[in-house]
């Protein structure tokens, strides 16, 4: 019962990240391709990191319409365009990683 | 929620410190495999092991795509083939390997482990046989590991067999002479192994365990050497607890992947194996985590207690992250796999002795050492003996891969290419200690296997 509970929390949700050089439009385009196909976003960080752009965004894709694959590969290519890293990862690495 | 720092670290240390999840192995009970027909026997084999294991590899990169974790090796491992093997009528248990490594293509896997005896305190009928057919099986198939078991803690050590393994070492060799001695790399001689050690050549389904598990071994000293580093200067107090907290992270991720796996494929969690195991690419080096620490060259004096310090905080970091921790788990000192060992081997700094001190305080032992193609058999079991000795006097396992590497000498190098790696020939003592090796019998057990 807990369990299902704590997948319910989190079971979808991913953690994109993109670093590289600012510029403008970055988060505008990413938002775009995760509203196209109903990735609601919960939660948005950015920082400058040296002269780096650091953005980390949580979003829960729970009604999207691909699966997690799909939308890496979106990212990949819209990050290859803006010249920036964009990177998709289910957030159960973080999760475990540092949280007990 | 997540700080940016904590998402980042996790992002740095995958995509730049060669974080891997270097093993998904799933272990495949065999026993209810045995027949008094031998093929009848092989062909249940091949059945059970492509049946059970058909989703691995699969699975496997399911979760190295959801997660984005790499996941090296998938691999399997079985019950030691002379349990399973010895009810039958054979004489030679080559067709079993055969059928072992017919599977292994068939799913996919790269390594297939278990072509094992246990004989630390005596010899069956069919330890001898799969012993005698190690040399064979080894070198007619591709993916088939095997190990044999000469002593233990409580039982002390079978002098038999280590000079028996001595001559098999040997034939292995002269058998794959074409390859460097290929086959050699694929035999481990072990004292007091673990019977859920998911990395090869070593790894078995032992017989303590359920009929199907997932064991998993995770990797990352590019990760430690990298937070290591960070602390240059410190005390050793906060060198330790740095290598603490990293090893948590590192073994975190492998209980993650670990739990997914067995959840995919619908069979039992077993254990995470907490080591650092090095690959022959740069950056992914044990050796590199104790030069970070302040030795001049892996090798050199130090070298035993940074490696002591080391060992420790990955296991007191790694028990904190996982309540089932198994295998070996410590760091591991391969020499042709680790690009920093094979370099301070080149420069002579590391050699044999230093590798054997370091196997005191490590987990594993002698391994993927290369050594003079004219060391005799009775010097390799005088080899595989110390080693024996030192696992079974300090109640922990040791093991020996080690490779006389046919026609070639100290200033040569052996080349095994992928994980396997490449290494310098390094010498070994020239007096001999055949008269010692061949009085037979078994090594009494130390007084510390009174504990009761």
């Amino acid at each position: 019962m807990l369990e299902n509970l704590v997948r319910k929390q989190t079971g979808n949700r991913i953690i994109v990240t993109v670093i590289g050089q600012d510029r403008v439009g970055i988060i505008a385009k990413v938002s775009n391709i995760l509203a196209t196909h109903q990735v609601n976003i919960l939660d948005i960080s950015q920082t400058i990191m040296q002269e780096f752009f650091a953005m980390v965004l949580i979003a829960d894709m729970e009604k999207s319409d691909l699966d997690l694959e799909t939308i890496k590969e979106k990212l990949s290519i819209l990050g290859q365009e803006l010249g920036v890293k964009i990177e998709a990862q289910h957030e159960d690495v973080f999760r475990y990683m540092h949280r007990i | 929620m997540y700080s940016i720092n904590e998402v980042l670290e996790t992002i740095r240390m995958v995509q730049e410190e060669n974080l891997d999840i270097r093993t998904i192995t799933m272990g495949i009970s065999l026993r209810d495999c045995a027949d008094a027909n031998a093929a009848k026997a092989c062909q249940r084999i091949y059945d059970k092991i492509t049946t059970q294991a058909a989703n691995l590899v699969k699975a496997g990169e399911e979760i190295e795509r959801e997660y984005g974790i790499p996941i090296i090796n998938k691999r399997i491992s079985v019950t030691p083939i002379s349990l399973v093997a010895e009810s039958s009528d054979a004489n030679n248990y080559t067709p079993f390997a055969e059928a072992m490594d017919r599977a292994a293509k068939e799913v996919g896997v790269n390594f297939i482990g278990g072509f094992s005896a246990l004989v630390h305190k005596g010899f069956t009928k069919g330890d001898r046989i799969l012993i005698n057919s190690i040399p064979e099986a080894l070198a007619t198939t591709e993916r088939v590991c095997s190990s044999v078991n000469v002593g233990s803690t409580k039982d002390g050590i079978n002098m038999d067999a280590v000079y028996r393994m001595g001559q098999v070492v040997k034939e292995c060799a002269e058998r794959t002479a074409d390859k460097d001695g290929l086959a050699c790399a694929k035999l481990v001689v072990f004292c007091n192994v673990p019977e859920d050690n998911p990395f090869m050549a070593g790894a078995f389904h032992g017989i303590g365990e359920a009929e199907c598990v997932i064991n998993v071994g995770v990797s990352g000293p590019g990760v430690v050497k990298n937070a290591v580093e960070k602390v240059k200067g410190t005390d050793f107090g906060t060198l330790a607890e740095t290598v603490k907290k990293t090893a948590f992270k590192i073994t975190r991720m492998g209980e993650l992947v670990g739990r997914a796996a067995a959840k995919k494929l619908g069979v039992p969690f077993g254990i995470v194996d907490l080591s650092l195991a090095p690959t022959p690419a740069v950056g992914d080096s044990v050796a590199e985590v104790l030069e970070a620490m302040g030795l001049e060259c892996c090798g050199t004096h130090g070298t035993t207690a940074a490696l002591a310090l080391l060992n420790d905080a990955v296991k007191k970091g790694g028990a904190m992250a996982s309540s089932y921790v198994g295998g070996l788990s410590g760091a591991f000192i391969p020499l042709s796999e680790d690009a920093g060992m094979i370099r301070a081997a080149e420069c002579g700094i590391l050699t044999l002795e230093k590798l054997e001190a370091m196997t005191c305080v490590c987990s594993v032992g002698l391994d993927m050492i290369a050594i003079p193609g004219d060391t005799t058999a009775e010097t390799l079991a005088a080899i595989i003996a110390d080693e024996m000795a030192i696992g079974m006097v300090n109640f922990k396992t040791t093991a020996v891969r080690i490779i006389p590497a046919p026609g070639k000498t100290v200033g040569d190098r052996v080349e095994f290419g992928g994980l396997l790696g490449h290494a310098p020939i390094i010498p070994v003592k020239q007096a001999g200690a055949q008269e010692f090796v061949t009085r037979g019998g078994r090594i009494p057990a130390p007084i510390q296997s009174l504990k009761n």
